[in-house]
């Protein structure tokens, strides 16, 4: 049985509220560059983005933007026996240093795949920072990673999985018990 | 010794016999009916008594290359695939090109082999093609017949000089038919399948050009020819017309090139390597067609033993050849006997009257009373795996390892003696 | 994803299914090229081999740049051909590297199929780099790839291969893949060039190249070798550049957007004159380039060794 912990309202006020956070955080707006994690964090950014540009009164297209697709960079790729995850284009279409860059994810869990996404983003250039936002928290850390903007915090070591409109149909984030047969985070 | 096989089909081509009987042995003979006490019986039911099987093209390596297979060993092999007389080709080192190194195989064989071993000499010294060797003395020593086998003799002068002389011994030269130019650097048959592999091709007509000379020069001479392992539809259609023409000569193949196609050399398994080449099915077909009608006298293995070693490496330096005593007689009864293309009694007559006929060997080939008590014993409900462990002979480059058959050889008899029982 | 094998020995192995997953993958990899550190840690504490039984500067540095870019060790082995028959096996060499823990064997070699029985004795993943008159398959993917970059497709495209098809490794793994992705093949060049029954792997002949080179997609050259004249298989190298060299003149009368490519080294005034190698059409160069994108994929998605039962957490 799947439980929702964020329904449509309550995800578009979760976004809405990290949007507002980077927005009062980062005073020079035109310095900020915002950096999705594939896949679904592509989407939030997408939303972030266009939620902070109404903010900064901009073209959303003025706000550099770039997605990550950090599967090269995974500490796991051995357990994948002969089925390799496909890999999304990483694309960085800006200058990344002197900026401050908004990393996106749906959930944090282990800080595995922030780990793997700070390493390639050092391997475009030297940014002035890097700050992570996310949508779900879930607690269960194996590195020393924290967010810098979270939509909720639910701890569980049950799979939460985060709906997008523009691959599900509807935005909605459900705690999925592992025993439904998927896993990830 | 008196033997005694009891309520046996006997199947022997040399008497058109196919009849339920006994069949006695007495001193190594074939006889009527006994002089005495049996000393053994043995029940035939259900089985088959075929003449001895006789296979006229082989290497037993020795002298030289004992790594790959003796007299000792290359005999017992024979025997377990029912085969009571090898022919040996000379191309040992040294070569058999002389009275001495005959005479050699021969007392060896008498020492250490399980079953009859003649050796064939040399057509020419040091198997060079360029002088005639002693064809008279290496007849006098023993020999059934002469060829250069695998260093086929390129000069016509010298090859109608050998078919000329041995006129005179009724010697039959074996012609391994391949111009050496014309296959240079190849490694299988040259078609589709080469192509794709990336492996130099031997056409067909390497093989039919030099059966053409040879039937030429047969024709010219009135020599005795017969043609080493056939493998092309063209040489069977050769063959065919010189035959229709009255030329004297004679043709053998082998069971690979009536089972397989060069399809299976698409691993590079080295073990599907040998000379001449696997063909494509058109191939197949005709030799099939060639042994229904005539063309073909006999089926030969061309056991060809080499060592793992040689074997399992890059196919262009891997040697040509497979070892082939042990499948034989089941790759007959299955590709040729159960597939209806040769009356059982037909297919044996290719490795007994046949063989004995054109090779001229006296009471052998045939389980008339008088002959040589060679016998096989066939069983057609026999069912095994040819397995890598089962092999007799010292080395085991087969294609048909893994390969599941129905009827074999189940008991060799040589002179009156068992001398292997599945 | 993956290409569900072990070892890659030759494009005929491969379905149209495979050649997509790889032309899908080549992306994100050369996207690496842009970074100012183009690295990834893909392969980290992996071991690539380039075993190389014939000199090639060309593909053993491409393979050698892949493997690095993502993060492999590389360990480089050339051995003289004229050593094989004499020295140590190639299986007893490649059982050597494997007792070293290599996990890639990259393999050239002069024989045809020396790469498949490397990969029947051994559990290292086998890339083979070039076998003799066989396949050379990275080649041949990094071929279709540059096509597909340039013109979006391969199905309907017409692509032409003009020279020693006989002895082309290039040429096999071509028609292997261009043909299965739905690609028009024909080859041009001499009779004695031409290999017995090409026709059966789908491919159209032809002789002159004028003819040829008309309404064709996509020309690849292939590289002739001089010491071919020897075994009579053209009379001079004169006689080839009249029949068979992609001149400037031959070049005007193929379709304006046809594109040129050379899997290199390039005999300059031979197989191809200047002009056509350095015109606008030629992607001779981005074959390069791609070659070392194609190849950390096919790194990637073969991934010798590694533990069955997936989980993706």
């Amino acid at each position: 049985m799947a439980e929702i912990i964020l329904d449509t309202k309550a995800f578009h006020v979760a976004v809405d509220k990290i949007s507002k956070d980077i927005f009062d955080e980062n005073q020079n707006i035109q310095n900020i560059a915002i950096v999705g994690i594939e896949k679904k964090g592509v989407f939030l950014a997408k939303s972030i983005l266009s939620e902070i540009a109404k903010l900064a009164v901009v073209d959303a297209p003025q706000i550099p933007f770039g997605t990550l697709d950090i599967t090269l960079y995974r500490d796991d790729l051995d357990d994948f026996g002969l089925r390799m995850p496909i890999i999304k284009d990483t694309v960085i279409p800006f200058d990344m240093n002197c900026k401050n860059i908004i990393l996106v994810d749906d959930v944090l869990y282990t800080g595995r795949t922030v780990r793997a996404a700070l390493d390639f983003l050092m391997g475009f250039g030297r940014p002035k920072s890097i700050q992570l936002a996310v949508l779900v928290d879930r607690g269960f850390r194996e590195l020393p990673i924290e967010a810098k903007y979270v939509g909720i915090k639910h701890k569980s070591k049950e799979f939460i999985k985060v709906d997008c409109k523009e691959t599900d149909g509807v935005d909605k984030v459900t705690v999925v018990p592992t025993k439904d047969g998927i896993t990830g985070g | 010794m008196h033997l005694q096989i009891k309520n046996i089909r006997i199947v022997d081509p040399s008497q058109k016999k196919d009849s339920v009987g006994n069949v006695f042995i007495e001193n190594g003979k074939i006889v009527s009916k006994l002089s005495g006490n049996v000393d053994k019986e043995i029940d035939g039911r259900g089985k088959i008594a075929v003449p001895g099987l006789i296979d006229v093209h082989s290497h037993l390596r020795e002298p030289g290359q004992e790594d790959k297979e003796t007299i000792y060993t290359g005999t017992r092999s024979a025997a377990k695939g029912g085969i009571t007389t090898v022919f040996c080709m000379p191309n040992t080192k040294p070569v058999i090109d002389n009275a001495p190194a005959a005479e050699f195989i021969l007392l060896k064989a008498q020492k250490e082999g399980l079953v009859n071993v003649f050796p064939i000499g040399c057509a020419t010294k040091g198997s060079e093609g360029m002088e005639l060797s002693e064809i008279g003395v290496l007849k006098k020593a023993g020999v059934v017949a002469i060829s250069d086998d695998g260093l086929p003799i390129s000069n016509s002068q010298i090859m109608r000089r050998a078919l000329e002389y041995t006129k005179m011994f009724k010697l039959p030269v074996i012609s391994h038919s391949e111009d050496k130019e014309l296959s240079k650097n190849g490694v299988m048959n040259e078609g589709k399948n080469s192509t794709i592999l990336g492996l130099r091709g031997i056409p067909r007509q390497a093989e039919e050009v030099m059966v053409s000379r040879d039937i030429m020069l047969a024709e010219l001479t009135g020599g005795y020819l017969h043609i080493a392992h056939v493998s092309t539809a063209g040489s069977v259609g050769l063959v065919r017309q010189a035959k229709e023409k009255g030329i004297k000569v004679t043709a053998e193949t082998c069971p690979h090139y009536f089972t397989l196609t060069d399809d299976i050399v698409k691993v590079y398994d080295a073990n599907t390597k040998m000379n001449p080449p696997l063909r494509e099915q058109k191939d197949v077909d005709a030799i099939k067609q060639g042994l229904a009608d005539g063309t073909i006298d006999c089926i030969a293995t061309d056991h060809a033993p080499h060592i793992q070693e040689e074997k399992n490496r890059e196919f262009d330096l891997a040697p040509f050849g497979i070892i082939g005593f042990e499948t034989a007689l089941s790759l007959i009864l299955n590709e040729l006997v159960d597939k209806g293309v040769l009356s059982l009694s037909d297919a044996i007559a290719k490795m007994t009257l046949n063989p004995a006929k054109i090779f001229n060997l006296t009471a052998r080939g045939s389980l008339e009373e008088g002959s040589i008590a060679d016998i096989t014993i066939i069983d057609q409900k026999y069912s095994y795996k040819f397995e890598e462990e089962s092999i007799v002979s010292k080395s085991k480059n087969s294609p048909f390892v893994g390969r599941k058959f129905n009827g074999g050889a189940v008991m060799t008899i040589v002179a009156g003696n068992v001398v292997w029982q599945a | 994803m993956s290409l569900n094998c072990k070892d890659l020995l030759g494009l005929e192995h491969l379905d149209k299914k495979d050649l997509q997953t790889v032309l899908d993958s080549v992306k994100p990899f050369k996207s690496l090229f842009t970074m100012s550190v183009k690295k990834a840690p893909t392969l980290i504490g992996k071991t690539v081999a380039n075993l190389f039984y014939e000199p090639s500067t060309r593909t053993r540095t491409s393979f050698e740049i892949a493997a690095k870019r993502l993060s492999a060790d590389v360990v480089n082995m050339s051995i003289d051909t004229s050593s094989v028959a004499k020295g140590e096996s190639l299986i007893d060499t490649g059982k050597t590297l494997e007792a070293m823990k290599v996990d890639y064997i990259i393999i050239r070699h002069s024989l045809s199929g020396a790469p498949d029985i490397l990969a029947r004795n051994l559990n290292a993943s086998i890339i083979n780099a070039g076998d003799g008159f066989h396949e050379h398959p990275t080649q041949g993917l990094l071929d279709l790839y540059t096509i597909y970059e340039k013109k979006k497709k391969i199905e309907g495209l017409k692509v032409l291969l003009v020279g020693d098809i006989l002895h082309s490794r290039v040429a096999k793994s071509n028609i292997w893949a261009l043909t299965k992705m739905g690609a028009e093949v024909t080859v041009a060049g001499p009779p004695t060039l031409i290999p017995t029954n090409i026709e059966d792997l789908g491919v159209k002949v032809y002789y002159n190249l004028d003819e040829a080179v008309k309404k064709v997609d996509v020309i690849n050259i292939l590289r002739i070798q001089l010491e071919r004249q020897k075994e009579n298989l053209f009379p001079s190298v004169h006689e080839y550049i009249e029949f068979y060299q992609l001149t400037k003149e031959r070049l005007a009368i193929a379709k304006p957007d046809v594109l040129i490519m050379h899997p290199g080294p390039m005999n300059r005034g031979v197989e191809i004159s200047s002009y056509v190698a350095d015109s606008s059409n030629s992607v001779i160069n981005e074959q390069v380039t791609n070659g070392v994108a194609v190849r950390m994929a096919v790194l990637y998605l073969l991934s010798p060794k590694r533990k069955k039962n997936a989980s993706s957490d």
